[in-house]
C-alpha cells in the first residue's frame, strides 16, 4: 500500500516535473552510536555496550508553480545489532495544493498537534516510529487525504485516514526491550476491515489574545496498541492488539510574557472505560541570565492517566516532571534539556538530557540519555530498568 | 517701562508656542520618516547574514523576509523569516506580528517535528540566531515604540550621506522588555533615512553601532538600505546583513501570514 502511494507520488511528480523550478534536494546522514552502560535484563538482548547504526533521509521538493508543491521524504537506518530497527519508511509522499485560505494535501503526510513538552497526548494523526526513538517524536508517514481551511473563525483541518500504520518495536535483540516478543505480524484489529479501516480526524484551532486553543476530534483506530500476552507456535508472545477509539482532545497555550502555561487533555473511549487523560504545566524563561545571551527555562508539568486495565499500559498515569532547558544562542544554536519524570504513585524516576550543537557548517551533534535512578520493584519499568541509553549522533545536513 | 515689558512679553508668547521642544521635534522626525514611506503594502527580499567574530571565522545564514504593512491605530507590520540556511535549521520559519504598545506575537515553525510553537514575546533583547542583532532590532520599527529628543544637527556619518546633514535623534524603547536604555540615531534631512543607530544597553553603556549603507530606491519612492552593519563594541564581534532585490507591493499572500499557514511554506 504505501509502496504503491510512493510510486504513484512519483508517476505524478515525473509527469509535472518538466514544467516545474528545479528539484530542491536537501536532508541529512546520520552516524549514530548508542552506549548501554548496564548489561541487559533478557538473555534475548544484544549485550554491546556500544551499539551503532546509520541513518539516511534525503527530502525532495517540487514547486510547480504558486500552487502545487510536490514532497518525497524517504527515510531508513541500518542497525548494528536490532533487525527491526533495520528498518525505512517513507515519511512523506504528498501532493499540496495550496489556495492561500485553504489547501488540500494528498498522500503520505505528517502532523503534529499538541503544547505539552513530557507527552504528546492531543497528537493521534500518524503512527508512532517506536523502534526508531522511545521518545515517540519520530513518526511513520500516514496516508491522508487532508483539506485545511483557514476563515475567520479559526482553522479547521479535515482529514479523512485510508489506511492505517501499525506501530514499529524492537526485536527481542533490541533495547530497551520487553521479556516477550512483540509479534507484529500477528497483530489483531477490532475492525473487521483492518488496516483498510478509514479513520477521520477534524480539528480546530483559534487564537484569542495570548491563547492559541486547539479542539480535535479522532475517530478510527487507536494507535497505541494493547500487547497481549499469547501463546504462538512458536512460544509465548506479546500480541499488539489495535482497538477502535472514539478520542475528543483540547490543547490550550497561554503566552504571557516569560510564562508558557500549558494544557492538553483528551476523553477516550473504546479502550476500557472512557477515560480521561491531561498534561498540565508550565514553562518560565530567564533571559540573558548572568549577562549572558543564554536563555535559561524552567518547565514542570504534571501527567494524569485515568485509563484502566484494558487500555494499552502507559508510563504517564500520574507523574510529574520537571526540567531545566539552557539556549546559548551562540552561532552554534547550543541547546540543551535536562529533565527528571518520577511516577508519584511508585516513585520510580527517570533522569533524561537532550544535548544538540552544531560543530561546523552542515554538521549537528546530537546526544541524549536516558537513565533510570529510581524503579520500583513493582513498575512496568522494572523491564527497561537496565536500558539506560546515551545516543551519540552526528548528522551531516545537505 | 512696565509697558514696554508686557509689550515684549505678548510679542514674545506666539514665539514660544510656536518653538518646539526637543521631544516636539524628535517625534515630527519620525512622524515625516514613516509618512515618506507609507504604502509599501508588503515586501519580499532575500538575505544574507553574515556573523564574524573577533578572530574573523565567519558563517553564514540565508533567509528569505516577507513583510505585510499594517496601518492601524494598535498593530504594527507583520513578518515572515524563513531560513534556507545553515541546512539544519532549513524550512524553520518566524512569525511575527507587532502591536504598539501590547506584547506583539511570535509563533515559530520547526519543520523535523512540523510543529509550531508560540513563543513568548518578552524575548526582545536576545539575540536572533546567535547575530549581533537582537530581535526588538529586526521587529517593525514603529513611530509609538519609542519617545524621541532631537539633539542637534550635524553632517551624516556614513560616507555615502557625507555631504548631507542628518538630524541625530535619540529614542527611548517605549515598550516592555527592550535591552536599550536608549539609541540615537543619525537620519539625513533630505530623504529622511536612517544612517546610523548607537545602541546604548541597560547600563547606559555604548554596546553597538548599527551602519545602513547602500540605500536603493524602490518604486520610485520607497529607499531601502541593501547593507546593514551590526558592530557590538563589547565582544568586537559583527553582522552584516546583505539585501537582495526588494520586491515592494508584490502582492505577497495574506494568508501566508498565519501561525496555521506556517507548515505549508517549504
Amino acid at each position: 500500500m504505501i509502496r504503491r502511494l510512493a510510486l504513484c507520488c512519483f508517476t505524478i511528480v515525473g509527469t509535472v516535473a518538466a514544467h516545474a523550478e528545479p528539484v530542491d534536494i536537501s536532508g541529512f546522514v546520520e552516524g549514530e552510536v548508542r552506549i548501554f552502560p548496564a548489561a541487559p535484563k533478557f538473555p534475548a538482548q544484544h549485550d554491546d555496550a556500544l551499539s551503532p547504526s546509520l541513518a539516511f533521509q534525503p527530502e525532495l521538493r517540487w514547486k510547480s508553480d504558486n500552487h502545487d508543491t510536490f514532497t518525497f521524504i524517504p527515510f531508513g537506518r541500518i542497525d548494528a545489532d536490532d533487525k527491526r530497527r533495520t528498518h525505512w519508511d517513507v515519511r512523506e509522499a504528498n501532493w499540496l495544493y495550496n489556495a492561500g485560505d485553504w489547501d488540500l494535501r494528498v498522500g503520505l503526510g505528517k502532523v503534529f498537534w499538541g503544547v505539552a513538552e513530557s507527552r504528546h497526548l492531543v497528537d493521534i494523526i500518524n503512527q508512532t516510529d517506536l523502534v526508531e526513538s522511545v521518545e515517540e517524536e519520530d513518526k511513520l508517514g500516514q496516508p491522508m487525504v487532508n483539506l485545511n481551511l483557514i476563515t475567520d473563525f479559526g482553522t479547521w483541518n479535515a482529514f479523512v485516514l485510508p489506511y492505517f500504520r501499525e506501530r514499529t518495536f524492537p526485536s527481542s535483540s533490541g533495547r530497551p526491550g520487553l521479556p516477550l516478543p512483540v509479534a507484529t505480524d500477528l497483530a489483531v484489529f477490532e475492525s473487521g476491515s483492518g488496516e483498510r479501516h478509514v479513520d477521520y480526524a477534524l480539528r480546530w484551532q483559534e487564537r484569542v489574545g495570548a491563547f492559541d486553543i486547539g479542539l480535535s476530534y479522532f475517530d478510527g483506530t487507536g494507535r497505541e496498541p494493547r500487547l497481549v500476552p499469547t501463546l504462538a507456535p512458536g512460544g509465548p508472545v506479546l500480541v499488539p492488539h489495535y482497538d477502535l477509539i472514539d478520542q475528543a482532545g483540547l490543547d490550550v497555550q497561554a503566552t504571557l510574557d516569560s510564562w508558557l502555561l500549558k494544557l492538553e487533555a483528551i476523553v477516550r473511549s473504546g479502550q476500557g472505560d472512557t477515560f480521561f487523560a491531561s498534561v498540565t504545566g508550565f514553562e518560565y524563561t530567564f533571559y540573558q541570565v548572568f549577562g549572558s545571551q543564554a536563555d535559561l527555562g524552567a518547565l514542570a508539568e504534571y501527567d494524569y492517566d485515568g485509563r484502566d486495565a484494558n487500555a494499552p499500559y502507559t508510563l504517564f498515569n500520574n507523574d510529574i516532571v520537571l526540567g531545566a532547558r539552557l539556549a546559548l544562542n551562540d552561532v552554534e544554536d547550543t541547546s540543551f534539556l535536562s529533565t527528571m519524570i518520577v511516577d508519584l504513585d511508585n516513585h520510580t524516576t527517570l533522569s533524561k538530557i537532550e544535548f544538540a550543537t552544531r560543530v561546523a557548517d552542515g554538521w549537528k551533534l546530537e546526544i541524549d540519555g536516558r537513565f533510570f535512578l529510581y524503579v520500583d520493584n513493582h513498575a512496568i519499568e522494572t523491564n527497561f530498568e537496565r536500558d539506560h541509553t546515551l545516543e551519540i549522533r552526528l548528522r551531516r545536513y545537505f | 517701562m512696565r509697558k514696554l515689558i508686557l509689550a515684549l512679553v505678548v510679542a514674545a508668547l506666539p514665539l514660544a508656542a510656536r518653538a518646539e521642544s526637543p521631544e516636539e521635534k524628535g517625534l515630527m522626525i519620525a512622524k515625516e520618516a514613516q509618512r515618506r514611506d507609507e504604502g509599501w503594502v508588503d515586501s519580499k527580499v532575500d538575505a544574507k547574514m553574515v556573523l564574524e567574530n573577533k578572530q574573523g571565522e565567519k558563517s553564514e545564514r540565508n533567509m528569505r523576509i516577507r513583510a505585510l504593512e499594517v496601518t492601524s491605530d494598535v498593530d504594527g507590520d507583520k513578518s515572515l523569516v524563513y531560513f534556507l540556511s545553515p541546512p539544519d535549521v532549513q524550512g524553520t520559519a518566524l512569525l511575527s506580528f507587532t502591536h504598539f504598545t501590547a506584547s506583539d506575537d511570535q509563533w515559530l515553525y520547526l519543520p523535523a517535528l512540523k510543529r509550531v510553537k508560540r513563543i513568548a514575546s518578552a524575548n526582545k533583547s536576545g539575540s536572533f540566531v546567535g547575530s549581533e542583532f537582537a530581535f526588538e532590532d529586526l521587529l517593525a520599527q514603529e513611530v509609538p515604540r519609542f519617545t524621541y529628543k532631537y539633539l542637534r544637527d550635524e553632517p551624516c556619518p556614513t560616507d555615502e550621506a557625507k555631504t548631507l546633514s542628518c538630524f541625530v535623534v535619540e529614542r527611548k524603547p517605549a515598550y516592555e522588555h527592550s535591552g536599550y536604555s536608549r539609541q540615537i540615531g543619525w537620519m539625513d534631512n533630505k530623504d529622511y533615512l536612517l544612517r546610523k543607530i548607537e545602541f546604548f544597553d541597560r547600563k547606559s553603556e555604548h554596546s553597538k553601532t548599527l551602519l545602513f549603507t547602500n540605500y536603493r530606491q524602490y518604486l520610485g519612492k520607497f529607499w531601502r538600505a541593501q547593507k546593514l552593519v551590526m558592530e557590538n563594541h563589547l565582544t568586537g564581534k559583527k553582522t552584516t546583513l546583505q539585501f537582495g532585490d526588494f520586491q515592494l507591493n508584490a502582492t505577497v499572500d495574506q494568508s501566508e501570514f498565519d501561525p496555521d499557514a506556517l507548515s505549508r511554506l517549504r
